[in-house]
């Protein structure tokens, strides 16, 4: 009689550990999806969240593109400057007649970024100003270049 | 808004301002590998206890074996793609640890019945191709540092893989089960499509990026549909003959349905024009619709497929075997190691999904279809986010491979699709298979990689040659 209750519990043991795989996949889902922002996901690692903290959270955390052929791809801001253009070794590599191989620069001065054109052809432009010398961008001001449209979020 | 600032290097030390590390995410990945390999190993005790009793003797060396296969592939994401997405080696190792216990369960029923010489010992065999397959997902992650790098042996790959695709074809001796797939050498057999369907795939992606313009741009508007010019119709009309020719000489309907369907999607994935999926699915009406009339294995799979019970005693034998598995499963399954899977023929590698239906239940075949599920989304968040576009096509058209094979496989199974003869990704018994998806996930890996990598840190690549200035040597 035992031996009938040990496989119930095997059975339904069984199946609740492969359901709970699942929903830990979904956690790791979900807390990538909300990014470091997200605090109240316990996945989120404590070191980044502190860090986000430590920094009232305003510096900006990726560069969305919003429109054009590469329109939802999220590069994740590191300390490095960002190279956009047709060359193959830009951070971001435009498909576009309209981009210069090397386009445009992106640079993290303190936790702020600036954008300055590279001598394009075509130009680079901040909200509606034309880019000529670097330029401080906020969160959500529209960077474009070509058809393509960029953006700071944190 | 904008404010001027002074030349570039005023403020050094905004260089080295900590706080914005990336997470790399392989804390997670850790102890997500160690929960599968957990849920294995309670599969395996679990079902040795219910069928004989007591653990089997070879527990402890399959827990060994299994749990370092895992650890040495998280320490080689650590080292050689430190910010790869965390979910997808944890997924592949719940699925081919489930898939390695299945069939371990079904060797035991094997063996109890016994006999007629049908038992064989497979578990330990497929060990081994997963084995193999870790090598090879080693051999990737080393060897291709950067997949942009792929893209440059484009064409050479294409080669290969139609070579390997078409060997079977006119290679002798090649046929098992009324499929010409197999290529035997010595004692064992390999079915080179699947690896040829890795190459296609690397093929398609840089062709594709290559050309997507003129496929996307040069169109005309009929009903609401932006359809191409005549002449465009050329790389998918290809296609569409190459995977005729498959089911044809091969009578692999699974691999020719495979092909197509990747093509298709990866052509809409380029150009964004849904009319591609429309000439795609006429296309291929057509072409079963021929075949259908013309082929007789093509004729006896469709109709077992539209009523197995008419032909339960001959061609529908395994359909109608693989439904009554599923029922008896129901719910929430008959428990590991207390149904009779065996009763279904080749469970081990074509029905092994109704094996698991059988004793896992509607809940444990759902869960697995999940898990697949999380395994292709994170493929495609890859191609979302990896920032070039030979990246992004090729981790769609990885990610879609995985998802098209795992419905084409459950339809045949449950009896939504006609049968067919391709493999569960990393479940089924089958070294091939195996060893090729465990490729094909450390191509993901590699991308998933790119992607997460904090801009700035990206790998160096070689300058091309093309793009080196022109330099005038004068004597």
């Amino acid at each position: 009689m035992t031996a009938e209750i040990v496989l119930q519990a095997f059975r339904f043991g069984f199946l609740i550990l492969l359901w709970l795989f699942v929903f830990a996949a979904f956690r790791v889902v979900r807390a990538d999806l909300f990014g470091g922002r997200a605090g109240r996901v316990a996945s989120v690692p404590p070191r980044a969240a502190a860090a986000a903290r430590k920094r009232g959270g305003r510096g900006p955390r990726h560069l969305v593109v919003t429109a054009g052929p590469l329109s939802g791809t999220r590069i994740t801001l590191g300390e490095q400057a960002i190279l956009i253009g047709r060359a193959d070794d830009s951070t971001l590599v435009l498909t576009d007649d309209f981009a210069s191989s090397r386009h445009a620069r992106l640079t993290n001065r303190g936790g702020q970024w600036y954008v300055e054109d590279l001598g394009s052809t075509n130009g680079t432009y901040l909200d509606q100003q034309r880019v000529q010398g670097p330029l401080l961008v906020a969160p959500g001001q529209p960077i474009r270049i070509g058809q393509t449209v960029l953006e700071l979020r944190s | 808004m904008a404010a001027p600032v002074n030349g570039p290097g005023t403020d050094p030390r905004a260089a080295l301002a900590p706080g914005t590390a990336v997470p790399t995410r392989r804390g997670t990945e850790l102890l997500l590998l160690g929960f599968a390999v957990l849920i294995t190993l309670a599969a395996h005790l679990i079902i040795d206890i219910t069928v004989t009793g007591s653990p089997g003797t070879e527990m402890v060396t399959f827990g060994v074996w299994f749990s370092v296969l895992w650890a040495v592939a998280h320490v080689v994401v650590r080292r050689f793609a430190p910010y790869a997405d965390p979910l997808l080696l944890p997924c592949v190792a719940v699925l081919s640890g489930l898939g390695l216990s299945m069939i371990h369960r079904l060797d035991i029923a094997g063996e109890q019945v016994g006999g007629n010489g049908a038992a064989s010992v497979d578990a330990p065999v497929q060990l081994v191709w997963a084995t193999v397959g870790l090598v090879l997902f080693i051999a990737v992650l080393v060897i291709v540092r950067d997949h942009r790098a792929l893209s440059r042996f484009a064409y050479t790959l294409a080669l290969i893989g139609l070579v390997l695709l078409a060997l079977p074809a006119v290679l002798p001796n090649s046929e098992i089960n009324g499929a010409k797939l197999w290529i035997r050498f010595g004692g064992f057999s390999i079915q080179p499509g699947e690896f040829a369907k890795i190459c296609l795939i690397v093929f398609f992606a840089a062709y594709l990026v290559d050309k997507r313009d003129v496929l996307a741009l040069a169109s005309r508007r009929v009903l609401r549909l932006e359809l191409p010019r005549g002449r465009d119709l050329g790389p998918v009309l290809l296609a569409w003959v190459a995977s005729i020719l498959v089911l044809v000489f091969e009578r692999d309907l699974g691999s020719s349905l495979l092909l197509f369907g990747i093509f298709v999607v990866m052509l809409y994935v380029a150009t964004e024009r849904a009319s591609w999926l429309v000439i795609g699915l006429l296309l291929f009406a057509g072409g079963a619709f021929v075949a259908y009339q013309l082929f007789g294995h093509v004729r006896v799979r469709v109709d077992t497929w539209l009523d197995p019970f008419a032909y339960a005693d001959t061609g529908g034998y395994q359909v109608v075997q693989s439904l009554f598995s599923l029922g008896t499963g129901g719910l929430f399954g008959a428990g590991l190691g207390g149904g009779r899977p065996d009763q279904v023929p080749v469970a081990k590698s074509d029905f092994i999904a109704a094996a698991i239906g059988e004793e896992l239940g509607l809940f444990g075949l759902v869960a697995m279809i999940v898990i697949y599920l999380v395994l292709v989304e994170r493929g495609l968040r890859t191609s979302l986010v990896v920032r070039d576009g030979f990246g992004k096509l090729l981790a769609a058209g990885l990610a879609f491979s995985l998802a098209w094979q795992v419905f084409v496989v459950l339809g045949g199974v449950t009896g939504l699709l006609p049968l067919t003869g391709l493999t569960t990704p990393f479940l089924a018994y089958g070294g091939s298979s195996l060893v090729a998806n465990f490729g094909l996930v450390a191509l993901l890996v590699r991308i998933s990689d790119a992607a997460r990598r904090p801009a700035g840190t990206a790998v160096a690549t070689p300058p091309k040659l093309t793009d080196a200035p022109t330099e005038v040597v004068q004597p």
